[in-house]
């Protein structure tokens, strides 16, 4: 039913708000299929909340959500019209800044563990699967281990490949690398950029600014809770147009 | 000096026994209810229904803050009255104990639920499991491990409990001591007897909990 053109992912008029704080002010964004996004901004202003709206972690104040063309409700099954969000969140992996792994169960169970309850899948198909998916994220010798013998990047690693055993349509990569100590950041940023290499669709929100030009198709701005500017990482991360984000980015060229 | 006499009290000791599995079949009853208005009471507090948790915790309250025995006697002598009908003593004891047992085990139950990041459910739920799948599946299994030693505290002082039984005729190991002192005039080899079934049955329990906290502390 979709087809090339449909966006993965379209909001329009996405406003969030916890009580009289209005964190989004109206986001209209479309995510095409294949398209890495980065998602930059100064701390509070809301580029967090926008990606955590993506797979309804958040629910929406205000607007509408459609996920390959088909709306969202915020019901957790499916109705004749739209998906609910138990389908959208089978369809967008979404990786955490504080990896959020199972302590009580093996890194292999991490995996298998949404494939096995949410989808039934066989359990010998799912364990082939993670068992390559963790051979990927260059953990294949950790399968047995649990997560308190993982160093945070390899913690890291495992969520994500727990994040792509859904087999998910779209990834959304939450500040992954800020609870990273400097010298683990590198692995993760290479596991995330061997994914856009193989056309996965992602968002990510992230500090790495050197990364978000690197892999991003397209890098919004968010302030105030508005996409304050976006483009291609070119444009906007070396010619940006207003004063916020030059001042922004300045800060990272240290 | 006292001169013990275990002879004569010994003739009875087919009444302790007898008094012994009545013990042990409250205890493990009042348990397993417990178990169920404990799970109902913690599930009800961390409803998002303002109703549910306010009912449940009126139930938690009342029967946390009334003493058991007040409790025995008021479901067994005077709720017949409010009713109209006869209740039973075994129906009256088996309630009220598992309803008070029930209260404590919500509060254990809801504080080991509490106790695990709220990353957890996200993670769980951000594959698509609903908000049961991810407290059955990632939630429970990490809070029982976090509640275990406060429950083992709460069903050993549980086993005690039942003794309270006694004062409405359920023919418990207490209640049975009771009589044995009665016929044989015994009284320091009877309770001392008694004292010493309820040691050996206990005391295994607090060590399992001793160790399970342990090796727990260790695994952190």
């Amino acid at each position: 039913m979709t087809d090339a053109q449909t966006p993965v992912i379209s909001v329009r008029g996405l406003t969030k708000s916890y009580g009289s704080l209005d964190v989004l002010k109206g986001i209209d964004l479309d995510l095409p299929t294949g398209e890495v996004l980065a998602i930059i901004g100064p701390s509070g202003s809301g580029k967090s909340t926008l990606i955590r709206c993506l797979n309804m972690m958040e629910t929406l104040t205000d607007g509408t959500f459609e996920f390959q063309g088909k709306s969202v409700s915020k019901s957790f099954k499916d109705s004749g019209s739209s998906y609910g969000v138990g389908t959208l969140r089978r369809r967008v992996g979404m990786v955490f800044q504080h990896f959020n792994l199972y302590p009580h169960l093996t890194v292999l169970q991490n995996v298998t563990k949404g494939p096995l309850v949410v989808q039934k899948r066989k359990p010998d198909e799912v364990k082939a699967d993670a068992t390559r998916l963790l051979g990927l994220v260059g953990l294949a010798d950790k399968c047995d281990a649990f997560p308190s013998h993982l160093s945070g990047g390899q913690k890291q690693r495992v969520a994500i490949a727990r994040a792509l055993a859904m087999k998910p349509d779209v990834m959304l990569f939450d500040e992954v690398t800020s609870a990273l100590d400097p010298e683990l950041v590198g692995e993760v940023l290479q596991v995330v950029k061997n994914l856009a290499l193989d056309g996965m669709t992602m968002v990510l929100v992230t500090h790495e600014m050197a990364f978000a030009a690197e892999v991003a198709d397209r890098v919004i701005f968010i302030d105030g809770g508005l996409i304050a500017e976006e483009g291609p990482p070119a444009k906007v991360m070396t010619n940006p147009d207003s004063d916020r984000l030059k001042s922004f980015l300045s800060r990272f060229n240290a | 000096m006292y001169h013990w006499d275990f002879y004569t009290v010994a003739q009875s000791f087919d009444l302790f026994l007898m008094g012994l599995g009545t013990t042990f079949l409250y205890t493990v009853g009042s348990i397993s209810i417990g178990i169920v208005f404990g799970l109902l009471a913690a599930f009800a507090r961390l409803s998002r229904f303002r109703s549910l948790r306010l009912l449940a915790r009126s139930y938690q309250e009342i029967f946390r803050c009334t003493p058991l025995l007040v409790q025995i006697m008021w479901a067994y002598y005077a709720l017949p009255l409010l009713l109209g009908i006869t209740i039973p003593n075994y129906i009256a004891g088996l309630m009220m104990l598992s309803l008070y047992v029930g209260s404590f085990y919500g509060e254990i139950f809801r504080g080991g639920i509490n106790a695990i990041d709220k990353g957890q459910t996200e993670a769980a739920l951000a594959t698509g499991m609903s908000g049961a799948q991810a407290m059955y599946h990632i939630v429970m299994p990490q809070a029982i491990k976090k509640m275990l030693p406060a429950f083992i505290n709460q069903s050993v002082i549980q086993v005690k409990n039942t003794s309270l039984l006694y004062a409405i005729s359920i023919a418990e190991l207490t209640y049975m001591t009771y009589v044995v002192n009665g016929e044989t005039y015994r009284p320091m080899e009877a309770y001392t007897i008694a004292a010493v079934m309820y040691f050996a049955i206990l005391f295994p329990l607090t060590q399992f909990a001793d160790y399970f906290e342990r090796r727990m502390a260790r695994s952190d």
